[in-house]
């Protein structure tokens, strides 16, 4: 508690977090180590003369210190507390159509489909409607429907994790000039995988069939949402 | 001074119809059973389930409906007879007034997916009478 003053005996004037902000051991983590060579044997075998000694005795290693440490060192407080699992509001169901409000996709009307461990929402346009890919959404940035698509048909993939739409890891260019350009013209686009694209189309062929049942559903997924004149979102039933 | 009609038409009477803007009963209609004084009234309205209660005059609005007739400070069974025979409810349910106020509530309570259907109802129908439009101004 050297950072943090006692202001009474066994209580500090800063709290766990905070020592652990001022001890900044963090700034001192390395990430993506490389995995750990395996541990040496603890013991080896070695061959002992004398023929009352068993011929064979197993050394450790490594010797035991000579010495205990004389004082008691501290050892850091395991927290037990674990992040829960973030929920979703209760009109938020599968197959809900949601509003996006914020985002590439502002105004676009979308389907849900499922939450995801971080707590945000799978949702798909679906792209050949409306032009909305398969994309995670954070659900305060988002209007609850009252209409629902029937999705009861569509099965969806235990694979879109939110590791599915992480960023691949790439070194950062050197330049800005090698970002943007190449060969003196600017940079192709890079095209989107092909397994994303049938992924993508897997799951739109389901959702397009049960959207198709309602008349003009798929007209108003299409149409974006805004509010005219006169209009206010706390007085709109949605 | 000669006797002179007044203009106005709908008055705070015995027996006036009128419909609650305020409170637990706002949008039903109730009758004025008696008057208090300038600032309230004495309702009641057995056929629309709004309890015999005094109400201000701020929270009505006077109707072109009246029970004819109804006794003063009537309790609620008479005003509920006197109701039904006139058909109060009906009347009041079938005028431009009730089927516009019904109208507006319908629509409020339409979800988005209602509105997007009514434009499109709209635009339909808007199409419809242009084009009528235009071959009625050609012939």
């Amino acid at each position: 508690m050297a950072r943090s003053k006692e202001i009474a005996p066994g209580v500090g004037r800063l709290s766990r977090s905070q020592v652990f902000a001022k001890r900044a051991l963090y700034k001192g983590a390395k990430k993506n180590e490389k995995p750990a060579a395996e541990a040496p044997a603890e013991y080896t075998e070695k061959t002992v003369g004398g023929e009352k000694n068993g011929g064979k005795r197993l050394v450790p290693t490594v010797k035991a210190p000579r010495f205990y440490p004389a004082e008691d060192v501290r050892q850091p407080k395991k927290s037990r507390k674990s992040p829960k699992a973030p929920s979703v509001r209760s009109s938020i169901t599968p197959g809900t159509i949601l509003i996006l409000l914020a985002g590439r996709y502002r105004g676009k009307r979308v389907v849900f489909l499922k939450s995801l461990a971080s707590g945000l929402l799978l949702v798909t346009g679906p792209f050949k409607i409306n032009g909305v890919p398969l994309r995670r959404v954070n659900q305060a940035y988002v209007i609850a429907t009252s209409t629902k698509v029937d999705i009861s048909t569509l099965k969806v993939d235990e694979k879109f994790t939110d590791s599915y739409f992480a960023k691949p890891t790439s070194k950062a260019a050197a330049s800005a000039e090698e970002e943007f350009f190449e060969d003196g013209k600017p940079k192709a686009k890079e095209p989107i995988p092909a397994s994303k694209a049938a992924d993508q189309k897997e799951v739109d062929s389901a959702l397009l069939a049960s959207i198709k049942k309602t008349e003009n559903l798929s007209k108003y997924l299409k149409a974006s949402w805004g509010l005219s004149k006169g209009q206010f979102p706390h007085q709109l039933v949605f | 001074m000669p006797f002179q009609e007044s203009n106005f038409k709908r008055f705070v009477e015995v027996g006036r119809v009128v419909l609650l803007n305020a409170g637990p009963s706002a949008g039903r209609i109730a009758v004025i059973t008696e008057i208090i004084d300038h600032k309230r009234a004495m309702i009641d309205g057995p056929t629309t389930d709004v309890p015999r209660q005094s109400y201000p005059f701020k929270h009505l609005t006077l109707t072109p409906h009246t029970v004819t007739a109804l006794p003063r400070a009537a309790g609620s069974g008479v005003v509920k007879k006197y109701l039904e025979k006139e058909a109060i409810v009906e009347k009041w349910t079938n005028s431009v007034w009730a089927t516009k106020r019904a109208a507006i509530e319908k629509r409020r309570a339409l979800s988005d997916f209602g509105r997007f259907s009514v434009m499109l109802a709209k635009k339909q129908r808007n199409d419809v009478v242009r084009k009528a439009v235009v071959k009625a101004k050609k012939a």
